[in-house]
């Protein structure tokens, strides 16, 4: 599929004013910077069955967050600079659909062919593990800034390639000291959960969770239906049967809203605490189908549990996004949001030590990693993967519903310190679970 | 005891969703000899005519009678197959016929993938929700065990489905006129039999079967792009135990499938998804030609 090329650049007149202005040296830039666009490739899902929930919702978010920086001056500091050190930031996007073969086929095209500065993207953990190899032999400085599977740094070792988001075993774990800190009844638990990497992880970090902060919990059955298979009818009456206290399901896109709409009417959210790992992002369409009392992540303090936290930075993105797009940004945008701020406060620190070039793929690289920056989901530290795999905070929080505004709401919000649901650097993260969370930073 | 009844039940209802979601492949290919593989684009289609339609019914004031949404569903399916039927019929497939099959099943799997863009371009990413038909009617609590009524509705539009084929095909004079044409098509024509018109009703009715299959689901998903990928695999596993072109064999095939599916969610979830296809790998074993289909002479 032929990529859809969209460009954003800043007018000739903005251009103008912030060369003269970087002569005059009224925002520190050099004026051959100002000149320049600083390219990016961003790879997501723009259509299949992960775009309406992760991928077309990130990229709005990216095109917006981009266009407020080529304008300059809009976002608080550090990211007052306009584009990136004051380069115009100019963006590729490029669909993700298509699998891992198809993927380094683009990341080729766009490395070789389109000459980006950076790729930034990748939401499939097939496609996160098929392109750090190639990026690596292309030197190409490359940010991976959605996909959850830990095994990208666990079981790789990587010089041009960054995750700005944290890995999924921190959803899991969060969802478990959030039934053990709330008091939730959880004597017994099920899962379902898609037949594949993401579901299977999972399942298998929340049962290693429980298993540590809850032991006496009793598995009741772990179910696993096929990706998109749309129909739950039998999942459900095996669930109510079970009648498990907790449910735990890392379900997401149309899957998830199928799920809700079926297990609604029969009574299943009623019977037995539901737990979503990354349940938030359905949440704007559900609306009160929804039910009440769901308990849910966001894969970071992303959405409605970033606003209830909300620093200057988160109000201003989530404002402008929710009056862009007449919706309010759920996890995927964030995930850009921190991605591409991570990539701007590291060309920025190349900048200041290369003199105010252009910096490189090398230089880029040795400005990210171990690095850490604050995102509208919190501070992000690069801590993992010898600087290479972000952490961040999470935040766990139950529905309710209020009728007055019409809008579905978090309440009993717990948020967690980063290297609280997190594991240390150089261990994985599963075995970091099941010898207890040693080394935890709760505060 | 409750363990046996959930299984049922279960099997009942998914078997009954697989039923209506795959008569309409068995029939196009056991008349018209097209394996149509545009179908899961059909029954998307169905599902977004019918969330249309439904939303559309509500938003001009419905709720004063909210059992017309029912009536809407169907209606957007007989929209479908009116609008698509004969466009593909006449304006794509008529032109093929004479040609190899595998020529069919590609221009047909052209249309799929024409079909999923179109439907993009029409209704966009954005799933439409339309649920109220789904909880309309309430639940029925027998003993243990707890349904959505809707549930029932699907079983009960199923027999009613396959009631209204098999007696269309085996009683009227039209059905034995199409049975002719299943018999042979050249002798048909020599008879008078208008084979073009058969075809194009045919392919209709199969249009509409798979919208219907696509309306009846959409209040119990997000209708979204790319639903009908899944339904068509699910769809040819059940005419390939059923026999091609059976409607009998595509019901005791859906049927073999609900149950063996809810067998093992109960009973052995990690099967869930292998357990389809072993039925279909045994029945292929001893039958190749499918459960229903009779082994057929072949014209040289």
């Amino acid at each position: 599929m032929k990529s859809e090329k969209l460009k954003y650049r800043a007018s000739k007149t903005a251009i103008g004013i912030a060369a003269a202005l970087a002569m005059t040296g009224a925002i520190g830039i050099t004026a051959a910077s100002a000149q320049e666009t600083f390219k990016i490739g961003v790879v997501t899902f723009l259509s299949g069955g992960a775009a309406e929930s992760f991928g077309i919702p990130a990229w709005n978010g990216g095109k917006l967050l981009i266009d407020l920086l080529n304008k300059g001056g809009v976002l608080p500091p550090p990211y007052d600079k306009r584009g990136f050190g004051g380069m115009t930031i100019e963006a590729i996007p490029v669909d993700e659909a298509g699998g891992a073969t198809k993927q380094v086929q683009e990341f080729r095209n766009l490395v070789q062919r389109e000459k980006v500065d950076t790729v930034l993207g990748y939401v499939s953990s097939g496609d996160c593990l098929a392109i750090p190899p190639v990026a690596d032999e292309l030197k190409a400085f490359t940010i991976l800034y959605d996909c959850g599977t830990p095994r990208v740094f666990e079981e790789g070792a990587y010089n041009y390639v960054f995750r700005s988001a944290a890995h999924a075993a921190m959803d899991n774990i969060s969802l478990a000291k959030y039934m053990k800190t709330r008091g939730i009844k959880a004597d017994s638990f099920a899962g379902i959960n898609q037949d594949y990497a993401w579901g299977q992880d999972s399942w298998a970090d929340f049962v290693a969770s429980m298993s540590v902060l809850m032991p006496k919990a009793e598995v009741k059955t772990a179910l696993f239906p096929k990706i998109f298979a749309g129909q739950y009818g039998t999942e459900i009456s095996a669930l109510l049967r079970e009648k498990p206290d907790v449910i735990h399901s890392s379900l997401w896109g149309g899957d998830l809203q199928a799920f809700v709409l079926q297990a609604g009417p029969r009574g299943l959210f009623k019977r037995s605490q539901v737990a979503l790992a990354a349940g938030d992002h359905v949440m704007p369409q559900l609306g009160n189908k929804m039910p009440d009392g769901v308990i849910i992540g966001a894969r970071g303090m992303n959405g409605l549990a970033a606003k209830a936290n909300a620093s200057p930075l988160t109000k201003l993105l989530w404002d402008a996004y929710e009056k862009e797009y007449g919706v309010f940004p759920v996890q995927a945008p964030f995930r850009m949001w921190q991605g591409i701020l991570g990539l701007k406060t590291a060309v920025e620190k190349a900048m200041e030590s290369n003199g105010g070039k252009k910096p490189n793929a090398d230089e880029l690289a040795a400005a990210m990693k171990g690095s850490e920056w604050v995102a509208p989901s919190g501070l992000i530290q690069m801590a993992l993967g010898d600087g290479h795999q972000a952490i961040q905070p999470n935040a766990i929080g139950t529905t309710k519903w209020d009728a007055a505004t019409g809008k579905m709401t978090l309440v009993d919000i717990e948020y967690y310190a980063a290297k609280c649901v997190n594991p240390p650097d150089g261990i994985k993260a599963v075995e970091w679970i099941k010898a207890g969370f040693p080394g935890a930073e709760c505060n | 005891m409750e363990l046996l009844a959930y299984i049922v039940v279960d099997g009942l209802i998914y078997g009954a969703w697989l039923f209506i979601v795959s008569v309409g492949l068995t029939l196009v290919f056991g008349i018209m000899n097209i394996l149509n593989m545009a179908h899961g684009s059909l029954y998307a289609i169905g599902a977004y005519a019918a969330a249309s339609a439904v939303g559309a019914y509500f938003a001009l004031g419905g709720d004063a009678f909210p059992y017309g949404s029912y009536i809407a569903m169907v209606a957007g399916a007989i929209l479908v197959a009116v609008v698509l039927g004969p466009v593909l019929e006449i304006g794509l497939l008529r032109h093929f016929y004479g040609r190899d099959h595998v020529i069919l099943v590609l221009v047909t799997y052209g249309i799929f993938l024409i079909l999923e863009d179109v439907m993009k371009l029409i209704w966009g990413v954005t799933p439409l929700f339309v649920s109220e038909p789904y909880s309309l009617l309430g639940n029925v609590e027998i003993g243990p065990l707890y349904y959505v009524t809707y549930d029932f509705l699907v079983i009960a539009a199923a027999i009613l489905v396959g009631l209204a084929v098999w007696y269309v095909l085996n009683r009227t004079r039209r059905g034995k006129v199409v049975l002719a044409v299943i018999h042979d098509r050249e002798m048909s024509k020599t008879m008078g039999v208008n084979v073009d018109r058969v075809f194009l009703a045919t392919f209709t009715i199969g249009v509409f079967l798979a919208a219907l299959g696509g309306a009846l689901t959409a209040p119990m998903i997000s209708v979204s792009p790319s639903i009908g990928v899944n339904v068509i695999i699910l769809a040819f596993a059940v005419v390939i135990i059923g026999g091609l072109g059976s409607i009998e064999g595509a019901a005791i095939g859906a049927l073999f499938v609900g149950i063996a599916r809810a067998s093992s969610v109960h009973l052995f979830p990690e099967a869930e998804l292998f357990v389809i296809y072993l039925v279909m790998a045994v029945v292929l074993v001893f039958k190749p030609e499918g459960l229903f289909q009779k082994t057929q002479a072949r014209k040289i």
